[in-house]
């Protein structure tokens, strides 16, 4: 997979020399400027080269590295996708798509982190790369949204043509500050380095990919991507500077206390980073060639360090530096590759890292801006050198020589196989080439690499190993000898000290990284979760409906209200008697909710009642059939479950302390408001003149388009046909969740006893010897019952003609299936749950996914013919006896809709009334509990 | 009309407001059902409050002036979806009642 995707980057190269650009674009979201644009120009194919080549070659040797225990297709999985976002990073052509990938890179990172997921300290570190890393693609996107708004553009191209606009804009200085923070954070520099030595706990593949040509790497490029259009300014040297600087010196200082390898070539990764961020601080052409280079030479021999180490641990079981010593015996070919990737990385000339070290020393010497950082980079550049030589003796020096290991886990280390040294080597070689014949090599690919980031700046650079006897050189030669003696003068005490370095040790910038994250996402989010939230359910409502009164009132409040003179259009008196009539029962529901439900429940009934008939009366008999209908199935509904609630209380409680009578005061004021706050919008609401917007085309177009006269059951099944469609499936999740909910339902202790009605009823079975237990009972309301059964024929027809007249006529699939299912509803009621369910088998869940089978294919039928989805036809049919019926396909959308709505609601009062049959089986149950004991 | 139909409007919307405010779970689901059938009537007032002038058309066009029959197309979906919610919150109730053992909102406590 890497193999092929190196091989077509390879074989595109000529196309992208000579700052040529292969650009592939797809539309994605035109109307906000995201497209899919993918861009390939030098200095992205010279990443690809990378990305791919070290990949391939890391995947060659994690085959070889990881144990058979571990799950291996997981790890190549994440690899690869982690490959794709990095990829995706470097090719896109448009910087929301490269922040959609920079946060791609940041999850499968993670991933790859904490793939050894049962170690705590993979973990950990994981969680704090994500952190970290997120929190920096986060400010990366806000950074690049700011620049794409001073340009005008998302295109890359175009940001990159439009640095001045973008220099002297007043928003510069933020956006150049959260990009910045977005590169800073991936490139582990300080003061956020301290997450990449944490990400050690990841396999040692994974380090080797992440540390050296990728994951960090996506930082530099980020700001190498975009120095034409940021840098040259002061915020840009200063900023980036200082990071740089003290991330070179603070990086290359801590590796060489690290007792842990991969800990001190997780350093040293930082100190090579901020060599590279340093370079491109610097802003002069040639810096950024430097930058360039050295970013190809530190992924090449950092790759191959870390896969040395990989090959350590996995050989002797430890990377400690105090076990290890005098491995040279055992894993000579490992130790020769090793040291010379390590003298790359100090280096030592005729190797690839001396001749990009060199170049920083010449722009180190250079003066660029005035100031004090400019002034201490010689000689901070000197001793980081210096530092760099003695943390690369130090991992060649302990590891490899000196005397015999004594106490390693494993007990003869040797050499790995072939395949697990071949990465390594072909890398060593590359590093040889380079270091000795870099213009004939290297020369050429850097050469289009940096022409596409510098485009006409690009200056005259000479690749050679010889300069003459210069002060670069002086430099090179001062940190060498120093950084040896540095090492051994400091080789007792490394050789025995704790980890990290003296005086610093303490200072973690992992443990205050994991103290502001337990008070932040623990500490203050507890204590405002106590202040300001609640559990219980009262205040909760309570906000809610202030906030909706606000929120209906600040509208009001900011437009102004416009007092209007009110035009009392008259009242009509039977009309206002009504409703005289449901106001009383509104109140009377509201104070006899708690003491007595039953009231309450017929109260509420009434209501809905007089609510039916306004719709009569306001034109709307479509709404007043639906209430009634629904009216009765609700009223069953409760009543069915008001058996399972607690026995009311006998009396009112007399002692009410001050702090209830508070609350309930505060209730009804609050209540009042928002009725009188109601009354005022609605009577305003309702006295405007009606803007003419949609409906006089409904109108118009109903009988015409939809082929129905009843315009309301027209717009449901026609005009919004996907909008019922929807409706009618949440219908139907809800009927499953009651369903599913009362399968595992257990009644409380004191609702299992019979309902006392029972009770005596028995009881007097019991007394009379003729009768039968259970006899009175089932003669309950004997007459009733019998109507009840005989009227089930006449409802079923009721019900398919208020089905098929629904286009013309008031009716519809709604009120017809409420009617089937009160239909059946009935048959319970009379017979009585066995009863009914030993005559008739109603199917509910089969009818509810039929009709919404049926309504979805009506819909796809409008597909078949070229036309929209539920686009409807319709044409009358004549049918023998019946006569004329309207027969669009509308119908079919209706039948489907009826059927949902019987399914659903069967389902739902079928299963709460099958609790008194299950109660009777758990009765049964708890009785011979009792009885075995 | 409208006057009526606004106070309506409003005295259901305190009740339903007052109710679901209340602790008992019984309460709530009655103050619910208040409101809904405010806000049913609220959202087809919007429409216009006119008598006799149903939207159901004799002819092949619109004839005269008719009621609005979108707010009556939203409201009748809202009354199948208001009875769904309905039913929702008994079992929630129900089995509320059953795990806990109280009708409080809360499921504990026997604070008032």
């Amino acid at each position: 997979m890497a193999l092929a995707c190196l091989t077509i980057t390879v074989l595109a190269y000529p196309q992208v020399t000579d700052g040529n650009v292969l650009r592939y674009q797809l539309e994605w979201i035109p109307q906000l400027g995201l497209n899919f644009t993918l861009r390939l120009d030098g200095f992205a194919w010279m990443f690809c080269v990378l990305i791919n080549g070290i990949g391939f070659l890391v995947t060659v040797y994690a085959r070889y590295y990881m144990s058979e225990d571990d799950p291996v297709p997981r790890f190549f999985s994440f690899f690869l996708a982690f490959m794709g976002a990095m990829l995706g990073i470097v090719l896109s052509g448009n910087v929301i798509l490269l922040s959609i990938f920079w946060e791609l890179t940041s999850i499968s990172s993670f991933l790859l982190i904490s793939y050894w997921h049962n170690a705590a300290a993979a973990r950990d570190g994981a969680r704090m790369a994500l952190t970290i890393t997120g929190i920096g693609g986060f400010c990366l996107l806000i950074g690049l949204l700011l620049i794409g708004n001073i340009v005008g553009s998302y295109d890359l191209d175009k940001i990159l043509a439009s640095g001045d606009l973008i220099r002297g804009h007043s928003l510069y200085v933020p956006a150049l500050v959260f990009v910045l923070l977005g590169a800073l954070t991936k490139s582990a520099q300080f003061p956020f380095h301290f997450w990449l030595p944490n990400a050690m706990a990841a396999p040692t593949p994974v380090s080797a990919f992440l540390h050296s040509a990728t994951m960090v790497k996506a930082g530099v490029f980020l700001l190498a991507r975009f120095s034409p259009a940021l840098s040259g300014t002061y915020e840009w040297f200063f900023i980036l500077g200082a990071a740089g600087i003290l991330t070179l010196l603070i990086g290359a200082f801590f590796a060489i206390f690290q007792q842990d390898l991969k800990g001190l070539l997780a350093y040293s990764t930082i100190s090579h980073l901020g060599l590279i961020t340093t370079l491109l601080s610097l802003g002069s052409p040639l810096a950024t060639v430097a930058a360039i280079f050295h970013m190809l030479n530190h992924a090449t021999f950092k790759a191959s360090l870390f896969m040395a180490a990989g090959i350590i641990d996995h050989e002797t079981g430890t990377r400690d530096m105090r076990r290890l010593s005098g491995l040279f015996r055992y894993l000579p070919y490992t130790a020769t590759l090793a040291m010379v990737a390590s003298a790359a990385m100090a280096g030592v000339p005729l190797l690839n890292g001396f001749l990009s070290k060199e170049m920083f020393f010449a722009e180190a010497i250079e003066t660029h801006a005035d100031s004090v950082l400019d002034i201490i980079l010689p000689y901070v550049a000197t001793l980081a050198g210096a530092f760099s030589v003695a943390y690369s003796l130090r991992f060649i020096h302990t590891v490899f020589f000196g005397p015999q290991p004594t106490s390693l886990p494993k007990d003869t280390p040797h050499e790995p196989s072939r395949w697990m040294r071949f990465p390594i080597e072909l890398l060593v070689v590359i590093c040889l080439i380079v270091g000795i014949a870099p213009a004939f090599s290297v020369g050429p690919l850097l050469h289009t690499a940096v022409v596409s980031v510098l485009g006409t700046d690009t200056p005259e650079y000479s690749l050679s190993i010889w300069h003459g006897f210069n002060l670069p050189l002086v430099m090179s030669l001062i940190a060498l000898i120093g950084g040896s003696a540095l090492y051994f003068v400091l080789r007792h005490y490394l050789a025995t000290c704790e980890d990290g370095p003296p005086l610093l040790r303490r200072l973690k910038g992992q443990r205050i990284f994991e103290r502001i994250l337990v008070e932040v996402s623990w500490r203050w989010a507890r204590s405002a979760e106590q202040r300001i939230g609640t559990r219980n359910l009262q205040p909760q409502l309570r906000w809610v409906v202030v906030t909706g009164f606000l929120a209906g009132l600040l509208p009001l409040w900011l437009s102004g209200f416009e007092p209007r003179t009110f035009v009392f259009s008259g009242v009509d008196k039977v009309f206002a008697g009504i409703w005289l009539i449901g106001i009383c029962l509104a109140l009377g529901t509201a104070y006899l909710a708690k003491y007595h439900r039953l009231a309450a429940l017929i109260m509420l009934g009434g209501i809905g009642l007089i609510v039916c008939m306004t719709f009569v009366w306001l034109s709307a008999p479509d709404l007043a059939i639906t209430q009634l209908l629904v009216e009765i199935v609700t009223t069953v509904l409760i009543l069915l479950g008001l058996r399972w609630l607690p026995k009311r209380a006998e009396k009112m409680d007399e002692a009410v302390t001050f702090r209830a009578r508070f609350r309930r005061f505060r209730d009804l004021l609050i209540a009042i408001i928002c009725g009188v706050g109601m009354t005022f919008v609605a009577y305003a609401v309702m006295t405007m003149p009606v803007p003419d917007a949609i409906a006089t085309y409904f109108l118009e177009n109903a009988y015409s388009e939809g082929g129905g006269r009843n315009v309301v059951n027209v717009i449901l099944v026609d005009f919004r046909g996907f909008d019922t469609l929807g409706e009618i499936a949440v219908l139907g999740i809800v009927a499953l969740t009651v369903y599913a909910l009362l399968r595992r339902f257990r009644p409380a202790p004191d609702s299992m006893v019979m309902p006392e009605q029972q009770q005596i009823q028995n009881r007097f079975d019991e007394e009379r010897p003729e009768r039968n237990a259970g006899d009175t009972v089932r003669e309950y309301l004997l007459v009733p019952s019998v109507i009840m059964q005989w009227m089930f024929p006449v409802i079923i027809t009721f019900a398919v003609y208020i089905l098929m007249r629904g286009h013309d006529l008031p009716g519809g699939g709604f009120s017809a299936g409420l009617t089937l299912s009160i239909a059946f509803l009935l048959q319970y009621l009379a017979g009585g749950t066995r009863w009914a369910e030993d005559r008739i088998r109603i199917l509910p869940l089969r009818w509810m996914a039929a009709g919404l089978i049926l309504s979805i294919l009506t819909g796809i039928g409008a597909w078949l013919l070229g036309y929209p989805f539920l686009t409807s036809h319709s044409q009358y049919l004549t049918l023998p006896l019946i006569g004329k019926i309207p027969a669009a396909t509308a119908l079919f959308f209706d039948l489907g809709v009826f059927m949902l709505v019987v399914g659903s609601t069967v389902l739902i009062l079928v299963a709460l009334a099958h609790q008194s049959i299950r109660i009777n089986r758990l009765r049964t149950i708890e009785a011979e509990k009792a009885k075995e004991n | 009309m409208e006057i009526i139909l606004s106070i309506a409007i409003g005295v259901m919307t305190s009740c339903g407001v007052w109710l679901i405010l209340r602790p008992r779970t019984y309460q709530v689901i009655i103050g619910l059902s208040l409101l809904s059938y405010a806000v049913n009537l609220f959202i087809f007032g919007v429409g216009g409050v006119k008598t006799n002038v149903p939207p159901i058309l004799s002819g092949n066009g619109a004839d005269g002036v008719l009621a609005d029959p979108v707010p009556q197309a939203l409201v009748l979906t809202a009354i199948v979806i208001g009875f769904a919610t309905t039913a929702l919150f008994l079992v929630v109730l129900l089995a509320s009642r059953g795990l806990t053992g109280t009708d409080h909102v809360d499921g504990r406590g026997e604070k008032r």
